[in-house]
């Protein structure tokens, strides 16, 4: 039986959001490289594993699929059990539901403010050679830091975001984080000190250590 | 103590809620929450949506925001069909094209609803067209692979209805009630799903209140 595919590397911050899921849950799977400079996300073979023409897809025997939280999910889903791995808490409809919460967070109000300031400071720079727009960056970087009070405010009441439990609604922060903790701006952490404490042990699993590894953007 | 939902049914985010609520056949109480005097921004309603949004959600002890996961606690409690949880492949679909709503088609339409509804009529001000085409163009883009999509399959996760469906409603209502109705004339798959959609007596329940609250 193959083992599962990835499309996308984990220097793609959504790819190594799946990424970190399947070595969670430790099944085998290989990575296929997409060249984003060769625009070959947009050309027909990868547009017929994601009609949007965007990074990862995941496919697992028959099932061919995009967007990376719904993938991490359904990797969560599949493959937990099995290795005694439970970040989506599906057993309790309570934990459960506070795991979504956290996780439609992450994607509505936490990524927009800190992907732009990942884009300006890692991605442009690496890929387009471009400098930093510091008006989105200032912007961002203002939007980020209500968010993280917010974040500071549920991780002084406890310990992981959806509760006293590690879940994805944690893993999820760690792809976009990951990046924007490699740039000048890492500071902002630090006027947050449960959410710095949360990050360094969200950093301390095998997961993340593994794939920050291949998280590299030079210019 | 029962069921509250905090918010207007007018907002999309609340609407989304509601319905599911509907799907399920349960009765909840829906609280009102006056946004044009900054009540969601105040401390009570901070206490439940700490961003400061509508909809909360309240169902005894649990405190809930983000309609989505309202959305998907409701119908797993309620035992609905609408998330395929028993099957593997079928709730995986269902999840990418609940996401592909949120990123692809609600981020095109938010801003469109924006300038089409809020500035008009709350604000008392004008459109920015501009804007307005610029989220027209990236809708349509979306839209030609709904068309695919829907040519294929007659609802977007597989041949059953989901939340993946119901959740495009509330923008899509007020598509149909925008000057740019007319945009998905284009894709004759894209106009037949949302008729379906918007056949569904859930449905119907849901936009008399989101009409009523706007009036």
């Amino acid at each position: 039986m193959a083992p599962v595919t990835v499309f996308g590397s984990a220097v793609f911050a959504n790819a190594a959001r799946v990424l970190v899921c399947l070595e969670e849950v430790g099944i085998e799977y290989e990575v296929v490289e997409v060249d984003y400079m060769a625009k070959e996300h947009k050309g027909p073979e990868h547009l017929s594993r994601n009609p949007f023409g965007q990074i990862p897809a995941l496919q697992d025997g028959d099932v061919m699929l995009f967007e990376s939280r719904a993938i991490s999910k359904y990797v969560l889903r599949k493959y937990g059990k099995a290795s005694n791995v439970d970040l989506l808490r599906e057993d309790s409809a309570e934990e459960a539901a506070l795991v979504d919460v956290w996780t439609e967070v992450e994607a509505h109000h936490y990524f927009p403010a800190i992907a732009p300031i990942v884009y300006e400071c890692v991605v442009f720079p690496a890929r387009l050679g471009m400098q930093p727009n510091q008006k989105v960056v200032d912007e961002s970087l203002e939007k980020l830091g209500k968010v993280l009070e917010i974040y500071e405010a549920r991780l002084s009441k406890s310990k992981y975001l959806a509760g006293d439990f590690f879940s994805f609604a944690d893993l999820t922060h760690f792809p976009y984080t990951y990046y924007f903790m490699k740039t000048t701006h890492a500071s902002l952490l630090d006027k947050f000190p449960h959410v710095k404490a949360w990050w360094e042990d969200l950093m301390s699993r095998p997961s993340t250590k593994k794939h920050g590894a291949g998280m590299f953007l030079e210019p | 103590m029962g069921i509250k939902v905090y918010g207007p049914a007018a907002s999309t985010n609340v609407a989304r809620v509601l319905v599911c609520l509907e799907e399920v056949g349960v009765e909840y109480e829906l609280v009102p929450v006056d946004m044009p005097s900054g009540e969601h921004k105040r401390p009570e309603h901070l206490a439940r949506n700490p961003f400061g949004q509508v909809p909360a959600f309240q169902d005894g002890d649990l405190m809930l925001s983000e309609s989505r996961a309202i959305a998907k606690y409701i119908l797993r409690k309620g035992g609905s069909q609408l998330l395929r949880e028993c099957n593997l492949s079928e709730s995986a679909m269902v999840d990418v094209w609940l996401e592909v709503e949120a990123a692809q088609f609600s981020s095109a339409m938010s801003p469109i609803i924006f300038q089409c509804f809020v500035i008009p009529v709350v604000m008392g001000g004008k459109p920015d067209m501009k804007v307005v085409e610029e989220n027209l163009e990236k809708l349509k883009k979306a839209l030609e692979v709904y068309e695919a999509r829907l040519s294929k399959f007659k609802y977007l996760a597989g041949e059953f209805v989901s939340l993946a469906d119901i959740s495009h409603f509330p923008t899509a209502h007020y598509l149909l009630g925008s000057p740019h109705a007319s945009a998905i004339d284009a894709y004759p798959h894209v106009k037949a799903w949302i008729a379906d959609i918007m056949a569904r007596p859930s449905v119907k329940k849901v936009r008399e209140l989101m009409k009523m609250a706007s009036a």
